[in-house]
Formats: C-alpha cells, structure tokens, sequence
C-alpha cells in the first residue's frame, strides 16, 4: 500500500502545477454562453499549443499518452486552480476517444486534430424525450439511401448543440432486430438543413443544454463508426470513457466546495457567534468532510484495480453516486447556514457571496441525474457488484 | 500509488478469515456469549501461535512488527468473524507498552501480552464520567514514591480475563495493575455485545510502586488513542462487510410476490446504500491506517475520520440487514442481533462519531479560519 506519488509522477504534477500558475487565463467571463465558450476556445488552443489537449490520447494520435495517474494528476491540478474547460469537452473527453478505439484510418486522419485544437466541437446525440434511462429504447431512425444514411428523429440533453459540428448519434438502423442490437453509431454533420437545435432552459435560467430535432438530416456511410449495428457497444465506451476521467476532477471540485463552504461558516454571524461555532453545523460540516475524503480514497482504490485490470470497473459507479449526493448536501447545507438570506440570487443587494451557493444549489440538482441517473447507478451496483436478480 | 493490500497483507486476512470462520461457527459464538466469562482460552492459544496479539508490536519484545495496515486487515476479519476473544483490548495495552513504557517495563509486562501468555486491558473511564477520550477522573494520589488508586473504573472490555489493567488518572499517566492486586475488584457489567464483555473495576487503596506507572504523559498515548481508533473502525468494516453479505445472499434467496426480494428496488437499493457505506468505511480505515504506518502527521485526522464513518456504517449496514431479512432477522436465532450489537458498542468505544466529528470539524473549520491564498 503506497497513497504517494513516486519521484516522476511529483515530477509531473510540478510540471502541471506551475505551466497553470503561468498560464491560466483567470476567471471565466460573466456574459453570455458565446463569450464563454469563445474564452474556452481560446483556452482549448493555448492548452493544445502546450500538449496538453488529449492528455490520455495516444501520442500517435496526437495526445500525450499520459498514464491514468498522470491523467488524474492533470484533472485534480486543473480543477483546483479552476482552470476553465476547454471548448469542446465533450470531443476531447469521448469523442477522441471513440473514433481513436472504433474508428477507421481515414476517420482518425479526417477528425482527431480538429478536436484537439477545438477548431471543430462535438456534442452527443444519445438521450431522446422517450429514452433517458433506457437509452438503448432509442427511436430515431437512420434508413439508407445509396450510399448515405437518411436520419429523423429528436435528442434531448445535448449540451452546446448550438456550437457543435459534428454530433455523436446512436440511430435506429434495424427496427426489427433487439432493441441493444438495431443501433448505429454515426459522426452527423450540424450544419446542415435538416438538423435544428434549441437551447433548453435550465431551472438556473441558463441553456447549456439543446434539443435537437433532425428531418431527414443526411449522413454519408463512412460517417459509421464500429460498424452498423454496434452502436450499443461502441456508445458504451463513450459513457465508460465520460466516467473514467471525472473522478478526480470531481473530487478537487468538492474539495473547492468544501473551501468555501468552511469560509461561509466562519462568516455568517448567528446568535453568539458565527455558524463555525455551531455545534449543529459543525457537525454536518465535518460528516461531509469525512464522506469526501471516503470518495477521494475510493477514487485512488479505483484506479490501483483499474492499473491492474485494465478497464474501469462498476464500482466507479459508486463514485459518481457519492459525488451527486455531497455536491448537493454541501449546497443545500450552505443555503442552510444563510438562513433567512437564502433566497438571494445573483446581483441582489444583500446576496450573500453575490448568490453562488444560490446558483450551486440549483445547478447541482442536475447532479443526481446527469450522465446516469443516482436511481439507474444504484441498479447498476446491485446487479453487476451484489449480483442481485433483475427486476427487468 | 498503490491503494490495495500487498501479498502478504492479502495472506493474513486469508489466514484469519480460513482460521476464525472454523472456530467461531455460529453455535460456538453462541456458547461463548452464554458462558460466564465471554472467553475462550483455546481459541486464545491458538492465536498467539499466530502471533496475533503481539501482531502489530516490535519484535523486540516478542511482536511480529507489522504495520498498522497488517493490523486493521487482521481486526477486519476479527470483525467479519464477530470473534469474541480479547484481541483488541490486549492490542491497546499491548501498543501504550510499546510507545511509552521503560525498558523494563516492556520485558515484565509487553512481552508477556504480545506472545499472548498474559493479557492486559484498558482502564479508561470512570464512573459518571463522559466516557470520551482525555477525560479522566481518578486521582494518582502520592503515597511516598508510589501512587494510591481509589475509585471505579467503568467500560472496561474484557477485565474478566485480563491479567493486567492499564489504569488511567486523572495527571494522564498510566499504571499497571495487575487485576489479582488486593483492593481490585471486578464486577460484571452487562453489555448488549455479549461478544464483548464490559466491566466495571473498583480500586480500593491499590497502591503502585513507581516501576508499575510508565514514564509517559497524556499527550505521549494520542498515537496509540489514533492507532486504536483504527483498529475498532477495522473492526467495524469487517461487521458491516458480514451483514451485508448475508442481506444480499437472503435477498437472492428469499422470494416473495414470485420472485427474489432482491429483484425489488426497495431492497436492492437498500443493498447497494449498504456496500456503499461498507466500501466507504473501508477506504477511510485503510486510509487512516496507511497514515499511521507511513505519514504519521496525518494520522490524528484520518484516524477520527474513519472512526467517525465506521462507527456509524458498523450498526446502520446491520441494522439495514436486519431490515431486508424482515421478521427473521429480528429473532434471537438468527446471527444478525450480534452484529447489530457488536457494531453499536463499537460506535461508543474510543470516542463515539460526534466526538471524532468535532475533531474534524476543528480541523477543517480553523484552516478555512485563516483567508485562503487565492
């Protein structure tokens, strides 16, 4: 048992340390989602100019082939000083990698490097109105005509549609096989007539995510990848790949959180003091504590059998699970500890921390549903960790 | 980084799992909780052949010089077993031998407790006190060079068969008496863990000689207060990792409305609340334990945490367990009810969630107390 880093992994998280301190670009702008995400591009290139772009990426396919503590040594730094995301996240964090473990020579030489500089960003066409959960129920249908693929149908949930050129859909190829088998996994063109999408709003007012609603949208054959068919599997290494690299991430997150939630505490004055002194809140304020440190530990016990195995196994489930339920206990706790200022948002006079927590609070209620369900990730641990029968 | 048990490691709890599912089989457990003393003196042989009582204490003096990780793996699986032998009690006195006494001290009284030919308790408490760590009542009254001792000590495990007591007073030293002194009287308490019996000890006039009290202060035992902790928090991963393994082997088995229980939602996510708390409980004991054995400093923290988590996982996954099996796991004949109890008593040994709670809360408040960098 050994929870250090050894001389070359401290090495390299110096490395990280110091070109952020150097190079961080400071605070996220306050306007509108196009500044941000034209600040993030601007990130993405810096980052990408310094080879940090596709950190887990191969280096023959342009990325720096970090090993997964280095991986995780990256997203724990990165989160810490919160250095922003890079613009296209989700081509970095899935899409690489999808097209580098399922996709032809052609499609790795055609798509890889615009994701890496952000030039091109990508989003995920996997969740429809009627298929959240039981993603593999999926209604959208891609028939052939010639050589192309004719797609119609709804996705729902796809964060930065809007900006997005290339969208990783699952369609319905065969509506006559099992419903795990019928699926293809495409690369669809966004600029296209045909493809639509609309900024849903969130219950925090802004729209990070879209519908998008696809008629007759066109999607040449060589855009399949891993083969009709196999959309399932190869959708499944998306997800797998979505939770493998969050872990730690959303561990320093918390662990910022928890920073700031102990500094509200000693702020807020109540009756005799301030709520630091309260038995009450001290208490839960400790219990969270105990219970990110818990998540930190089983993160790094994840990862020692996962250097062994090779592949993330279900209990990481277990991670994300522990995440949703501290981020929003820390949240709600914090909106406890205002007390009668709870209510006040963002540029209120009176605010308390100008309504971040107010603004936490309701963005993290999205944390129990987003990429997997608190409900789904329960089911998961009971029947492939317990080995408890299926209901379904 | 490498966050899992070596070979060996995983040697010893395959040793202790093989040898404590043989000899504490659940009619045995129930003979040991129905007997006088609570203590089985063959079972006791057998591990000190193991070397388990001394496990974790120098060589030196008759230890195996194992770690504190070596030592959590072995109360982990003394927990899965639900053993009832004086292990953790021994190990206690055994480990405040080792930190703090004199030479001599350690070849009269450590020896004889790592080999396992005597055994020694922990005389903490006292009577109408909180029954929290640092807080002790009984005075070391000066009589010549030697102290007198007047007063009950309570909660104490295993007096019943202990040899020698490790006494605490009210100045933070601690003596050695042995408990056939005269003047030392040891009446029964009766605990809901009758795995794990407690005592009350009155000392009437018992008198140390000085080469009986060791040479060191309160704050010289916090290592082994911390070290102790996460023995007991081991313990109590092995008790929940127990109940929920039987939880999830009933509800696989028990059908109702035509099929498993399992199947049902209310009890599998009950089951998988249950591994979470377990698997939590367990990374902060290895955690805390991998803190003792090589990054000391941050061993106070980490110790109070996993004792805080273990102290509530080790009775809520029993009492999640009791739940799933329904009527059954209510009665007296099923093993549950020791888990449940074992795991409970635990919760209040060494400092009870809330009071390891507020240690964190003091550590982690005062930090954010000073303004943060950036």
């Amino acid at each position: 048992m050994d929870l250090t880093l050894s001389p070359s992994e401290e090495e390299f998280r110096d490395e990280v340390r110091a070109w952020l301190q150097a190079n961080h670009p400071g605070p996220e702008p306050s306007g509108g989602l196009d500044e941000v995400m034209e600040f993030r591009g601007d990130w993405q290139r810096k980052l990408h100019a310094a080879g940090w772009a596709g950190i887990s990426w191969p280096r023959e396919y342009g990325g720096r082939g970090a090993t997964l503590i280095e991986q995780a040594i990256w997203v724990d730094e990165a989160t810490r000083q919160e250095a922003p995301s890079p613009a296209n996240v989700l081509g970095l964090a899935m899409g690489g990698p999808v097209v580098i473990a399922h996709g032809s020579d052609e499609q790795k030489a055609r798509y890889l490097e615009p994701i890496l500089t952000g030039e091109e960003i990508w989003c995920q066409g996997f969740s429809e109105p009627e298929s959240g959960s039981d993603l593999a129920s999926l209604k959208t249908r891609a028939v052939r005509d010639g050589d192309e693929w004719v797609v119609t149908g709804q996705k729902v949930w796809t964060t930065f549609a809007q900006y997005a050129k290339w969208c990783m859909l699952v369609a319905r190829t065969d509506p006559d096989a099992p419903k795990h088998q019928g699926l293809t996994y495409f690369l669809m063109d966004m600029e296209q007539e045909g493809v639509e999408a609309k900024p849903l709003v969130q219950i925090t007012g802004e729209g990070e995510f879209n519908e998008v609603f696809i008629n007759e949208a066109r999607i040449p054959d060589e855009n399949v990848v891993g083969g009709i068919g196999n959309g399932w599997s190869v959708a499944i290494t998306t997800l797998m790949n979505e939770r493998a690299g969050l872990a730690f991430g959303a561990i320093a997150q918390i662990q910022n959180s928890l920073g700031r939630l102990a500094r509200l505490a000693n702020e807020v004055r109540l009756d005799g003091g301030s709520a630091a002194d309260d038995s009450h809140y001290r208490q839960r304020i400790a219990q969270l504590h105990i219970e990110a440190e818990a998540m930190r530990l089983g993160a790094y016990r994840g990862l020692t059998k996962t250097m062994q195995s090779g592949i993330p196994g279900p209990e990481g489930s277990l991670g994300k699970w522990q995440w949703a339920d501290i981020n929003q206990a820390v949240t709600e706790l914090a909106l406890e500890i205002e007390g009668g200022y709870a209510p006040l948002a963002r540029g209120s006079e009176h605010a308390i921390a100008d309504g971040a927590w107010q603004y936490g609070f309701l963005r993290s209620r999205a944390n129990s549903i987003e990429g997997g369900t608190t409900d789904i990730l329960r089911n998961i641990i009971a029947e492939r960790v317990l080995g408890l029968p299926r209901l379904r | 980084m490498y966050f899992d048990l070596t070979d060996e490691q995983q040697a010893i709890k395959a040793t202790a799992r093989e040898f404590l599912a043989a000899r504490f089989m659940s009619e045995r457990i129930r003979e040991i909780a129905a007997s006088e003393d609570g203590f089985d003196a063959g079972a006791w042989r057998e591990m000190s052949e193991l070397g388990w009582p001394g496990l974790a204490l120098p060589e030196e003096w008759g230890g195996q010089g194992l770690g504190i990780v070596d030592l959590a793996v072995l109360f982990e699986e003394m927990g899965y077993a639900l053993a009832p032998a004086p292990l953790l009690s021994n190990t206690v006195v055994g480990m405040a031998l080792a930190e703090c006494g004199s030479d001599e001290q350690k070849e009269r009284y450590l020896r004889p407790l790592a080999e396992g030919e005597r055994r020694g308790a922990p005389a903490l408490w006292d009577a109408g006190s909180p029954a929290v760590p640092g807080v002790h009542t009984m005075e070391a009254k000066a009589d010549g060079d030697a102290v007198v001792l007047d007063g009950e000590k309570v909660l104490v495990v295993d007096a019943g068969s202990a040899d020698v007591f490790l006494v605490v007073t009210s100045d933070g030293r601690r003596h050695i008496v042995a408990s056939d002194s005269p003047g030392v009287t040891v009446i029964p308490s009766t605990s809901i863990d009758l795995t794990r019996r407690l005592y009350s000890v009155r000392f009437e006039g018992v008198r140390v000689p000085p080469e009986d009290t060791l040479p060191g202060e309160q704050a010289d035992y916090l290592p082994v207060l911390w070290r102790t902790c996460v023995a007991t928090a081991a313990e109590s991963t092995g008790v929940a990792q127990r109940a929920l393994e039987m939880a999830v082997e009933y509800a696989k088995d028990r059908q109702q409305f035509g099929r498993p229980i399992g199947a049902y939602q209310a009890v599998s996510h009950r089951c998988a609340q249950m591994l979470l708390e377990t698997e939590n409980a367990r990374s902060t004991v290895y955690g805390a334990a991998w803190a003792a054995d090589a990054e000391p400093e941050s061993l106070p923290l980490a110790a109070s945490m996993a004792k805080a988590y273990a102290s509530d996982a080790g009775w809520r996954v029993p009492n999640a367990s009791i739940q799933v099996h329904g009527g059954i796991g209510f009665t007296w004949e099923h093993d549950l009810h020791f888990f449940l109890k074992r795991g409970r008593a635990n919760a209040a040994l060494f400092g009870d969630a809330k009071w390891h709670r507020e240690r964190v809360a003091d550590a982690v408040l005062s930090r954010a107390a000073t303004p943060a960098v950036v």
